[in-house]
């Protein structure tokens, strides 16, 4: 059993900027629970000395030249935008520095 | 008509691209209201692009090798100016500023999109039921889904809105729909086909293919939107392969691997099916070899793991900010998770939770960092596999389309559909699903060749067996 | 200002910094400051749906280059995602590279004879930048933020210290040298105003001889002064702290410059967890021994020696002549000493003028080098004064041209020794009490003299030769 807790989803919820109601969050402890008991075949198996493949094929060195391509037209990017003013994509107050 | 004689007759001028483009139109209305396969009909669009082609016809020019034929596209693929949705209502209304590789491949080659066809929402579900818009019936079947996620790509080929459509397959969401619709349909080897301008699940898995009613239409068509491309780092540096001039190479001599992993726990009806298949691969001069390629079963692990790890990661930017659905809110944390609550589905959301989650600290060396070196094992595996026999043969899915809310309250028996696909994905290769044979209620039942990357010359001329066979019987 | 007895600071800086490419990391937009807002930017640097990542090659060969400026080792490496949420990052990842960075290891010499460990120099992706509408103009009490995605997708390369550092002005000397090596490789403008170099600290506090205390790291710090004052503020914080009795907590913190205090940003806490995992969009990197050769091939000798190599010209330099130097290097103009010295000019003179006048032009192109060494050799010669010879260097800087022409074509032709005799001697007679007391040993009367020299003569006079001619009647 993967031991998943409410607190935990809750947890990842957060992480993920997404809010769950009770309900939502009950649901979601068992269903992803039950998904990751169905990995439970593969972390049994010893695989310390197995490279992880995070890509399917080896290329190497893919990179193009430092030559400048036009950029987008700044009325067609803002069009897009919820919100826009002086030329920015406008947002609510922002609170705290990046990290 | 099929769209290779449709391309034939723009190209000699025996048949006009816009006559094509309005009799496409006129079957789209005619049961799109029925089945909901397009979310969007590009009327004005389609017009134009038959328009350039007529008149690339009248003065001369190449018109391009699908000269006038309409294509349905899967709406996770940006077109400048068309609605792009992914199904999804945190996209809704948004034009994407940019077409996609493929989407300039078909212009380029004078096909012409009739407009954005429905899929499970980002492409996560095997149904076309987390489609924010509403599920697409199957048009064999209207009681039943038509597969997932290309659902509606599917569909638009199977109802013959068009000869042709374009899919996504990150898991099997081309091979299942064209299994469960009747039609052919393709995952090209990982990096054949440029994604630059799909809109992402999951980077490392997803691919984009054909649908054709027909194994020759679905060669084309990849032979068009195949081949480098400068824009996608993980494209493969060659040129398109040549596919067409090899269908008739038939199967003589080819080594193929009947895998007990790729039909156990399919219906009896679809294991008879993939067998009937192999005897006639077998009397058209193939070695059938029966094998077991045990570590195909942690599959389903792998992938559920690896695919939401990605896609939590590649849908973080549906924050409110730049594009799309914003619920206001005090602050911009707050803004990006009434955004996000509102806008993504049930089941992207249990995905971009799953994806975190494998993700985050303490987890990750247990859930993906394992799921990654199953990944090696299993192309590995495939490797050792293809050392022995050219091609593999098995079921596409382990039973004909089910009905509407048959597996949508658990979410792992919908992931169960996909369990013969994913592995092709996870290590990079090429499989395809081809109309053989059919089951339950006459619904077609698809069986799937697979082979190692690049060998898809050879996987289109085995399916070409299976076709005639089909035709013949 | 230093530590109570007994205490140490320990102090490892993280430098940022942007790489002078003509285009972004993963985009062809243009890499440039200044422009108008949102107007560099494209489907890849929004992060649109659907768009991909293509590496700059060029930022892997200016990251390359400042590797081994850093006697790093260049090894095979990868990409990551850093996964977080905010506004000016329109991903909400970044593409940063984790545990394979391009460069490890290596080691940076200082101008005191200090040496400052390097762990790591590793390509990362800039963020947009947001500015902060409200009274404050400050992210605290904002109601509303523009975002300004040029920036966003310009490549970084950020070199991360050994905790090596014990002074705050070991910190600002390793910071000082480090940007001047970063301008020498090319890679780098090292313009801290402009921001294209920023600097996070690590600061923490012992008893010498004690394990390593906590840390915490100081954010964005944007000059060399700003450095030394926030590390020194921050080591005596924590001491006092730990004299008090108190613990130093694990922390983001923040310097303000006006208040000259470091404050809470974040504590530990609170932070973020990234998910880091292999970026799927790009391949691996592993420049092979042609293309290191390559950037090897095009690394020019580094500030230390080329340094020396200055001073040496001049036979000693004052501290005043080595802050030249070190403009001289910064800019690169060491052509216009080194000419000067080969035609054997007077080096004090052009490193002057070089500091000086050819750095505030900033653009130098259209004068030649003979063109310089003539200018300076006329000024040595007392043909042009200083005052003369620098109006002459600002034209041939603007429009190029001949020194003696330009020299001629603004009259200043030099008086002949005799008219300025003439001059001289009638200034006397004009002012004998001054005339007296100078004669008596009152040297500053001969500024007196030469300023009535100057406003007689226009300023067409040269201020040593009035001297020698004040010293000859004497
Ligand atoms: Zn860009």
């Amino acid at each position: 059993m993967s031991g998943l807790t409410r607190t935990e989803v809750a947890h990842v919820a957060k992480l993920a900027r997404l809010r769950l109601s009770d309900e939502e969050l009950d649901l979601f402890t068992v269903q992803l629970a039950r998904i990751l008991d169905h990995a439970a075949d593969m972390q049994s198996l010893d695989l310390a000395d197995v490279i992880a493949t995070a890509h399917p094929y080896d290329l190497i060195n893919v990179v193009r030249e430092d030559v400048v391509r036009p950029s987008l037209a700044r009325d067609a990017v803002l069009a897009a935008a919820p919100d826009a003013e002086d030329g920015c994509f406008a947002v609510p107050r922002i609170m705290g520095e990046a990290p | 008509m099929n769209a290779i004689t449709m391309a034939e007759g723009v190209r000699a001028g025996e048949l006009s691209a816009t006559t094509l483009a309005q009799e496409s139109l006129e079957a789209i209305r005619a049961r799109n209201d029925e089945l909901n396969v397009f979310l969007h009909i590009d009327e004005d669009g389609a017009m134009a692009a038959a328009a350039r082609v007529d008149d690339a016809v009248a003065r001369g020019a190449d018109p391009g090798r699908l000269a006038g034929v309409p294509i349905a596209l899967k709406d996770n693929l940006c077109q400048v100016g068309v609605p792009t949705t992914c199904s999804s209502r945190i996209l809704e209304g948004w034009r994407p500023p940019y077409s996609a590789t493929v989407v300039d491949r078909l212009l380029g080659a004078g096909a012409v999109p009739m407009g954005k066809t429905n899929l499970d929402e980002f492409a996560m579900g095997s149904s076309t039921e987390t489609s924010a818009f509403g599920p697409t019936r199957n048009p064999l079947d209207p009681t039943r889904v038509p597969g997932g996620s290309s659902g509606g790509s599917a569909a638009a080929v199977a109802a013959a809105m068009t000869p042709l459509a374009l899919g996504s397959d990150t898991g099997g969401s081309i091979r299942q729909p064209a299994a469960l619709c009747g039609i052919v349909g393709v995952k090209p080897t990982y990096g054949l086909v440029s994604r630059y301008g799909l809109i992402a699940f999951a980077s490392s898995l997803d691919q984009i293919g054909p649908f054709a009613a027909n194994v020759a239409d679905a060669a084309l068509l990849l032979e068009v939107i195949a081949g480098h491309d400068p824009m996608d780092s993980t494209s493969l540096p060659e040129p398109s392969p040549n596919l067409v001039s090899h269908l008739d190479d038939g199967v003589a001599g080819q080594r193929i691997g009947l895998v007990r992993e790729l039909i156990d726990g399919a219906d009896a009806e679809i294991v008879d099916a993939v067998e009937r298949a192999a005897a006639v691969l077998a009397a058209a001069g193939a070695t059938i070899v029966e094998l077991s390629i045990p570590e195909l079963r942690l599959g389903l692990s792998a992938y559920y793991l690896i695919a939401p790890a990605e896609a939590s990661s590649n849908l973080a930017r549906y924050d409110g900010v730049r594009y799309g659905l914003r619920v206001d809110a005090d602050d911009v944390a707050a803004m990006n998770e009434a955004t996000r609550t509102a806008g993504f589905g049930a089941e992207v959301k249990r995905r971009i939770m799953l994806g975190t989650y494998a993700l985050s600290a303490g987890y990750y060396d247990a859930y993906y960092g394992q799921a990654l070196k199953v990944r090696t094992q299993m192309r590995d595996a495939f490797r050792r596999a293809y050392e022995d026999v050219d091609l593999l043969l098995g079921a596409t899915t382990p039973s004909v389309a089910f009905t509407f809310g048959s597996k949508t309250n658990d979410p792992m028996a919908m992931y169960l559909s996909d369990v013969f696909t994913i592995p092709t994905n996870l290590a990079g290769e090429a499989a395809l699903s081809v109309p053989f044979g059919r089951g339950e209620a006459d619904l077609p039942i698809g069986v799937q060749l697979l082979g190692p990357g690049r060998s898809e010359a050879r996987l289109f001329a085995a399916a070409t067996v299976l076709e005639d066979a089909e035709r013949g019987s | 200002m230093t530590l109570p007895a007994g205490w140490e600071m320990v102090v490892g800086l993280e430098v940022h910094t942007e790489l002078r490419t003509a285009t972004k990391m993963f985009c062809g937009c243009a890499n440039a400051f200044g422009a108008e807002a949102n107007t560099n930017v494209c489907p890849v640097c929004l992060g649109l749906p659907g768009s991909l990542p293509v590496l700059n090659k060029q930022a892997v060969s200016m990251a390359m280059a400042i590797g081994m400026a850093l006697h790093a080792t260049i090894a095979p490496s990868t990409f990551h995602r850093k996964n977080y949420f905010y506004p000016d990052m329109p991903k909400d990842f970044q593409i940063s590279q984790y545990d394979l960075p391009i460069n490890s290891g290596g080691y940076l010499d200082l101008p005191d004879g200090s040496r400052v460990s390097i762990e790591r120099a590793h390509l990362e992706e800039d963020t947009g930048k947001s500015t902060h509408l409200g009274v404050s103009g400050r992210i605290h009490g904002a109601e509303r933020s523009l975002v300004d995605y040029n920036r966003s997708g310009v490549p970084l390369v950020e070199i991360v210290s050994g905790p090596d550092i014990r002074s705050a002005a070991q910190a600002r000397l390793y910071a000082s040298e480090l940007r001047a090596v970063l301008i020498a490789t090319g890679a780098s403008d090292g313009r801290m105003e402009e921001g294209s170099m920023r600097i996070d600290a690590n600061v923490s506090v012992r008893r010498s001889g004690d394990p390593f205390g906590t840390r915490c790291e100081i954010k964005n710090l944007n000059s060399l002064r700003s450095l030394h004052r926030a590390i020194e503020f921050e080591a005596e914080r924590q001491v006092a702290l730990i004299e008090g009795g108190g613990v130093v907590r694990q922390e983001t913190r923040h310097w303000d410059e006006t208040v000259g205090a470091t404050s809470t940003m974040r504590v530990k806490e609170e932070a973020e967890d990234y998910r880091y995992f292999r970026e799927p969009d790009l391949v691996d990197l592993a420049p092979d021994a042609d293309w290191q050769r390559s950037v090897a091939e095009s690394l020019g000798p580094m500030p230390a020696e080329r340094r020396a190599a200055m001073v040496a010209l001049l036979g000693q330099a004052s501290d005043a002549q080595r802050d030249a130097i070190d403009v001289v290097i910064d800019l690169g103009l060491e052509r216009y000493v080194h000419a000067t010295a080969a035609a054997g000019g007077d080096v004090a003179i052009a490193v002057a003028r070089v500091a000086n006048e050819l750095a505030a032009a900033g653009d130098v192109s259209k004068l030649m080098e003979d063109a310089f060494v003539a200018t300076v050799a006329m000024e040595s010669r007392g043909q042009l004064s200083a005052t003369q010879s620098k109006a002459v260097l600002a034209d041939l800087l603007a429009t190029g041209g001949d020194p003696v022409a330009v020299a001629a074509a603004k009259g200043f032709e030099q008086l002949s020794d005799d008219s300025l005799g003439d001059i001289v001697a009638t200034l006397i007679a004009a002012h004998p009490d001054e005339w007296a007391r100078f004669c008596a040993g009152d040297d500053k009367l001969a500024q007196f003299f030469i300023g009535l020299v100057m406003r007689e003569t226009r300023g067409r006079a040269n201020g040593k030769a009035v001297i020698a001619e004040l010293h000859a009647r004497r």
